[in-house]
Order: C-alpha cells, then structure tokens, then sequence
C-alpha cells in the first residue's frame, strides 16, 4: 500500500490519472486510499442514485472514468473504463452516506466550484465541508442551495465563529486576492475541538494580449484541539493548486500546473482568540507557498528545459570538439 | 508495485499493456546491446510488439518493454531496410541530424525512419521520412524529470520538386517534491524546402529542423517570463497595498480597509 501510495503521489500530474485507474483496477478495496493521495482536482456531481459515474479531472484535461458499482457505506466497489489516452472529462460522484462514513475522501484537494448565494448575492464554494445530499450550505445565509429541510448546520458557536472567520477572511483575500472567492466552513470535532476550512479561489487573465489563464485554488484545513490552560493546537495543512497556460498560434501550448502542499502545527495562547491565530498561520503559509510556487514552478521546471537544452551561450563557452 | 500486488499474473497483464504504451509515448532509448548505439522506442521504428528497427546500424532489437532493456540484436532483413537509392538520402539526413542534435541536446539522441517510398529505386516517385529527436533527464533522487521530443515528417514530392516538412515539439519537466508540478507544452510547426541532392537536402532539413527547435526554446523563454511577470503576480500579491502583513487583531481596522480597499478600486 505504502509503494502504491508513494508511487501516486509522484505521478506527474497529466499521467496521474491513467496510473489511478490502472492501480484501482487492480486494488478495488484500497481505492479510497489511493484516491486519497492523488492531487487531482475532483469535482464532486451531486447524485443519489447508487450507480454512479466517476470522473478525475486532470489539471492539464486529462482524464478517466471510472463506474462506481456499489457506494456501499465500508467501501468503494469500483469498476472501469481502461483509457490509456485520458480523453474525455470525468467527474467523482458519491453517494451522501458514502461521503460521511468515509471522512478522507472529501479531505481530496479538488477544482473549487462555485454557486451564487440569492439572498447575499455573494458567492461560495462548494466541497465536501458544506454538502448534504444534493445541496451545499452558504456561509453567508446559511441556507442550503436547493434547498433542504434538515440539512446539517453548525453547532450555534461554531456557526458564530464561522461568520467573523467569512467576513474577516474576505478582507483578507480582498487585499492580497484583489478580487477572487473566498468561503470558511467550521464543524466541531472530537474532543472539543473544531475543524476550520478556507477556501480561495481566484481566477485571473494576463494583461499583455496573450491568450493566458490563471487560476489559484487555495484549500486550508485546520484542526484545532481543545483549550488547555489557556492555549490550542493548531494544525494546518495547506494545497494550493496553480495553473497557468497560455495558447496561442505562434508558441503552441505551454501549460504549467499542479499543486503544492505544506504543513504547519503550532500550539498558541487563545488570548487574542481562534480566528487570529488561524489567521496569521495561513498568512504565513500562504506567504512561503507563494514562493515555493515562484521557485519550483518557474525556477525548477524551466532548469530542467536549460538542462535538456542548454541556452545558446552556455553553448558558446564549450570548447570546441576536435 | 509488483511487491504490493503480490500477484504476478494481474500485474503482468496490466503492465503489458500500459509500457509499450508508455515507451512510445516518451520516445523511450535503449542502449543497443552491442554498444553500437541507442535504438528509439517508436511506432516509426516498430516492426510488431517487442521488434524495433534502428536504421542507423540497419538492425532489430527485441525489446523488453517493463525492463526497459534489450534482449536479442539481429541484422535487418533486406525487406526491412530501404532501397539503396533512399538510404542515400535517409543516411545522408541522419548524418547532418546528428551532428545537430550532437550539439543542441547533452542528453539527445535521434534517427530517421523511411515512412513510405522505401522501394523507390530512383528519381521519379515520391517518398518521406520520419525524424524522431528525444532527450530525457530522469532525476528521481532530485525529484525531477524532463523530456524533450521531437517529430519531423519529411516528405518529398517529385513533382512539385519540393520537400515538405510537418514537426512537433513537445517539452515536457516534471517536478514532485512536496507537491506534484508539471510543465506540459507542444507546439507544431511547417516549413518547406526545394528537393535538392541527398547531401544539399540534409543540410536544408536539418537547418529548418534546428531553426525552429531554437526559436521555440526562446518563446518557451519568453512564455516563462510572460506568465512570471503578468499572470501569476497577478492571482496573488507578496504583500496588501500597505505593505504591511494583515491586520488579524484589529476588527474595527477591518471595515475601515475594506472600505478603503473599494474607494481605491472605484479610483482605478
């Protein structure tokens, strides 16, 4: 399991998806492990039904489908489609009590969706945190989209907590974002404790009249212990999921995507309270993934295309051959 | 992955299938077991599953897809090989090929394939070739892995006197250290020549071929750059407009940012 769970994690991302099937294709029982270490982003399609089509979207639009038999509520029973060529967009569907008997599945990093709040007119986005059935829960109105009689809600000081954290958190996207999409969900957890979700997603073009697209989806999970003597553990794990690609006639397709993930524990005085701590962590994490993103995507992969074929003037300072 | 499947059967079957695929794909080279060479893992050069000709050295290596290695060498049957009259002009491009490819790639090895016309005895018919340039770096250790390909269709039309040349360039790196970033980028080009002696024709193709091959190594360059400065500073800033980290603690300090940040944005 460990060589499997190694061996998706290091799938670059356009292949990951023909290695997922193949590997699920063959381990049924451990798909929602193997699943659980693939950066890809999913998109959740609400459905009921038990049979359901499953789909991974690639970052770079690859995919695979895979036919989810049986969403019984201890495992997964997946069939498939062999497609060594992923062609065709696919997307995960899960059944409600699938999703809460098995907690890690909606941990996945996924492409962020978003809906329109009628009542705020302020966007959310949607995930795993704020789903029931088939409706998703704004964190402004805090009313289920369609609507639903007995939709899970927070517990009353967790739902009070979760509207500071949404209207502080938009400032904060507001002036690093200057635009964009921001959602926090907030649900208790074992032991006095709650678990926090920010999500941002900002979508931009480049300016210079090339065919460029951007898009940076930030997911930040944290756990937070109970209070002792005065002070919480935090917990945070963080993926930000970046592309960027330009397209156009001249230099074809240059296509950079793909995810990066840290993590950060910390123990705090809760003086100041939650939201200040969880605050400044992800500012600081955000702070570091930024440039981690900066070295790696830019400065890595462009070393690799120099290594592959050197620059002119490294060339030129060769000596000559005889 | 065979360890963890603990059965050899199933991960045989399904490994059959996928490394072929994979070898092709990534124009995967082998060292020839004679040391004469490297031979391309290519539908060009594919005689049937695990047989592959390499053109250069006019032999087939039987080919262990999963193990990525050769296992059997042998000369190539008359009927494999072109007509005397095409290998002049396919040995001739190899030759002017490789000295380029020698130069613009440390890791880059290539070949040209006869696609069609290969009994073509003299002037007067058409015929076209393949040329396949591959240059990989694997650096699991590190984390990384590149590969450069690319595939030029040459074909040659007697009538029109004239040669026609079709590539594609793909670049691919792949890095995953803490996470999992791929550059994905291809790019086609079209050019054309006038058909000339074998000789001045190798010199003409390989010139287009290395012409384009450069100027798109600048315009990934440039695509770098472009993304750097425009796109990705703009998803996200390194600091708010106050130059200083978010305000957490002050609630009130909020509102009145907000608010500011939008008198800002209707000023713009």
């Amino acid at each position: 399991m460990d060589a499997a769970m190694d061996l998706m994690r290091r799938m670059p991302p356009g292949s990951a998806e023909t290695a997922l099937n193949a590997l699920l294709s063959l381990l049924p029982d451990n798909s929602l492990d193997l699943l659980s270490q693939v950066d890809l982003p999913l998109q959740v399609c609400s459905s009921s039904s038990v049979q359901t089509q499953a789909v991974l979207l690639g970052p770079s639009g690859g995919s695979v489908p895979i036919r989810i038999i049986d969403a019984a509520p201890t495992h997964l029973d997946c069939s498939f489609d062999w497609v060594l060529r992923p062609v065709t967009f696919l997307v995960v569907s899960c059944c409600v009590a699938f999703i809460k008997k098995c907690p890690f599945l909606a941990l996945f990093p996924f492409a962020l969706r978003v809906c329109m709040d009628k009542e705020s007119m302020k966007e959310y986005i949607l995930c795993e945190y704020n789903r029931d059935a088939d409706s998703y829960r704004s964190p402004w109105s805090n009313k289920y989209e369609p609507p639903l009689e007995d939709g899970t809600v927070p517990l009353e000081a967790m739902r009070n907590l979760e509207i500071e954290a949404n209207e502080v958190f938009s400032i904060y996207r507001d002036q690093y974002y200057e635009g964009g999409i921001s959602s926090v969900y907030i649900w208790e957890d074992e032991d006095n404790g709650f678990i926090a979700c920010f999500f941002i997603k900002k979508d931009g073009q480049g300016k210079r009249g090339y065919m460029q697209i951007g898009s940076w989806d930030a997911i930040h999970v944290i756990q937070v212990g109970p209070e002792e003597e005065g002070a919480a553990h935090y917990c945070l794990n963080s993926t930000v999921m970046l592309s960027l690609t330009t397209d156009n006639k001249q230099s074809g397709t240059f296509n950079l995507s793909g995810s990066i993930r840290r993590q950060m524990s910390m123990t705090l005085a809760v003086a100041d309270g939650h939201l200040v701590n969880m605050g400044k962590m992800i500012e600081e994490m955000e702070g570091k993934l930024r440039n981690s993103l900066d070295q790696v995507y830019f400065g890595k992969t462009r070393e690799m295309v120099c290594t592959l074929r050197p620059p002119p003037e490294v060339l030129n300072m060769r000596l000559p051959d005889s | 992955m065979r360890a963890l499947l603990g059965d050899d059967a199933v991960y045989e079957a399904a490994a059959g299938e996928a490394f072929p695929e994979y070898n092709k794909t990534h124009l995967v080279s082998l060292e020839l077991p004679d040391r004469s060479g490297d031979i391309i893992i290519t539908t060009y050069g594919e005689l049937d599953k695990n047989n592959y000709l390499d053109p250069r050295t006019a032999q087939v290596a039987t080919v262990d897809h999963i193990k990525q290695t050769c296992t059997k060498l042998r000369p190539a049957m008359d009927e494999e090989l072109p007509s005397a009259y095409i290998e002049d002009f396919r040995n001739s491009l190899d030759i002017e090929l490789s000295k380029y490819v020698g130069e613009a790639y440390p890791k880059g090895v290539c070949a040209v394939y006869c696609t069609s016309g290969k009994d073509v005895e003299g002037p007067g018919a058409d015929f076209g070739f393949a040329v396949v340039i591959s240059a990989a770096k694997r650096s699991p250790q590190n984390f990384c892995n590149g590969s450069w390909r690319s595939v030029w269709t040459v074909d040659f039309s007697y009538e029109l006197q004239y040669v026609d040349i079709k590539g594609k360039i793909q670049v691919g790196a792949h890095y995953f250290e803490e996470g999992n970033v791929q550059l994905d980028t291809n790019v086609d080009r079209k050019d054309s020549t006038i058909w000339q002696s074998a000789e001045d024709s190798a010199v003409s193709v390989t010139n287009i071929i290395r012409h384009h091959e450069s100027e798109y190594f600048s315009s990934l360059e440039e695509s770098y750059l472009n993304l750097s400065d425009a796109t990705f500073k703009d998803l996200r800033r390194k600091l708010p407009v106050t130059r200083t980290l978010f305000p957490w603690h002050n609630t009130l300090a909020f509102s009145l940012t907000r608010d500011l940040a939008k008198e800002l944005a209707l000023g713009k």
